[in-house]
């Protein structure tokens, strides 16, 4: 790519930590890497598709299972996502990291997306098993928090123009949206919901057979490939956005001077 | 395969994630393009990172 600029950085030999934390060093190893990962999440995506068309009918559910193969990752990466949100967030407020709100703001729509599928997949699900779409209830009244507080923080970011000034806001808001993810993830087991408790990371291991284990499991890591395809190279799109702005702004204060 | 009297339901679920998913995919392949693009103007016009001008001065170029 033409655009990458040189910085002292790029003379001091040796990858280091330091070296990470350089926007111009990550874009180079994004470059680098991005190929690879769209490699690999083509290939995963695929065998898990081939596998989830391929498993057999549950002996109550039917076919209806194969939805599990793609709402269950969905809904995983959903809380994911805001997982690293919130460790972008301590970057931000704590070390003052250049890549930490990067990261943050890059994640955010690609959070909701998910969030968003988990959501309908969901609902798709409910209405053949459970006979409705929608249930007040305490799982998916989070994850419809969920969804609503990533579209607040999509709108933070928007709304102040200084990509510095919105970082430290919208960092505060992820870390106190955090609070969230344990009552997503426990809120079968401390309220009587119609949702399912879980049968994968439980105590006393998974309660699935292996036949639907091994797809979802499949399709899990190939969404989360996916997830950091997709979170890398937009996080590249934020880099040069604000390469854009900030050349914009020198360009208009040097036409006013 | 048969997927049973529920198919409706579960092609509608796996064409809702495909678009969604393909959608996401564009807006960030475009978002890249128009960047880039941003970016190679307004190099063209003169004008320089304060990184990129540290640099051609540490190199001599």
């Amino acid at each position: 790519m033409s655009i990458a600029l040189s910085t002292s950085h790029d003379y001091q030999g040796a990858m280091s930590l330091t070296d990470l934390a350089n926007p111009t060093r990550f874009m180079a190893l994004t470059a680098r890497i991005l190929p690879w990962l769209i490699a690999i999440t083509a290939i995963l995506l695929a065998i898990g598709l081939y596998q989830s068309a391929t498993a057999p009918d549950d002996y109550q559910q039917g076919a209806t299972v194969k939805i599990m193969f793609i709402h269950v990752p969905n809904a995983w990466l959903s809380m994911f996502v805001w997982g690293v949100m919130s460790v972008a967030a301590l970057g931000t407020l704590v070390w003052r990291h250049p890549l930490a709100d990067v990261a943050a703001k890059a994640a955010a729509p690609i959070g909701a997306a998910f969030t968003f599928l988990a959501l309908v997949t969901g609902s798709l699900w409910g209405r053949p098993m459970w006979g409705t779409y929608w249930e007040w209830d305490a799982r998916l009244t989070s994850v419809l928090i969920l969804f609503l507080m990533y579209l607040g923080l999509m709108a933070l970011w928007r709304a102040v123009e200084d990509p510095t000034r919105a970082a430290r806001a919208a960092a505060v808001l992820t870390l106190v949206g955090a609070i969230n993810l344990p009552i997503i993830k426990f809120s079968v087991d401390w309220w009587n919901t119609l949702h399912q408790s879980a049968s994968v990371f439980r105590m006393g291991g998974p309660t699935l057979d292996r036949a639907f284990l091994i797809p979802l499991m499949v399709m899990a890591v190939a969404f989360t490939f996916l997830f950091v395809t997709l979170h890398l190279a937009a996080m590249r799109n934020e880099i040069l956005r604000r390469r854009v702005r900030s050349l914009q702004m020198m360009q208009a204060t040097s036409r006013a001077a | 395969m048969s997927l049973g009297p529920y198919a409706a339901f579960i092609v509608t679920a796996y064409a809702f994630v495909a678009v969604v998913l393909v959608l996401l995919i564009g807006w960030i392949v475009l978002d890249y393009r128009s960047q880039t693009q941003r970016l190679r103007e307004l190099e063209r016009s003169g004008a320089t990172r304060r990184s990129a001008r540290a640099a051609a001065e540490l190199t001599g170029n």
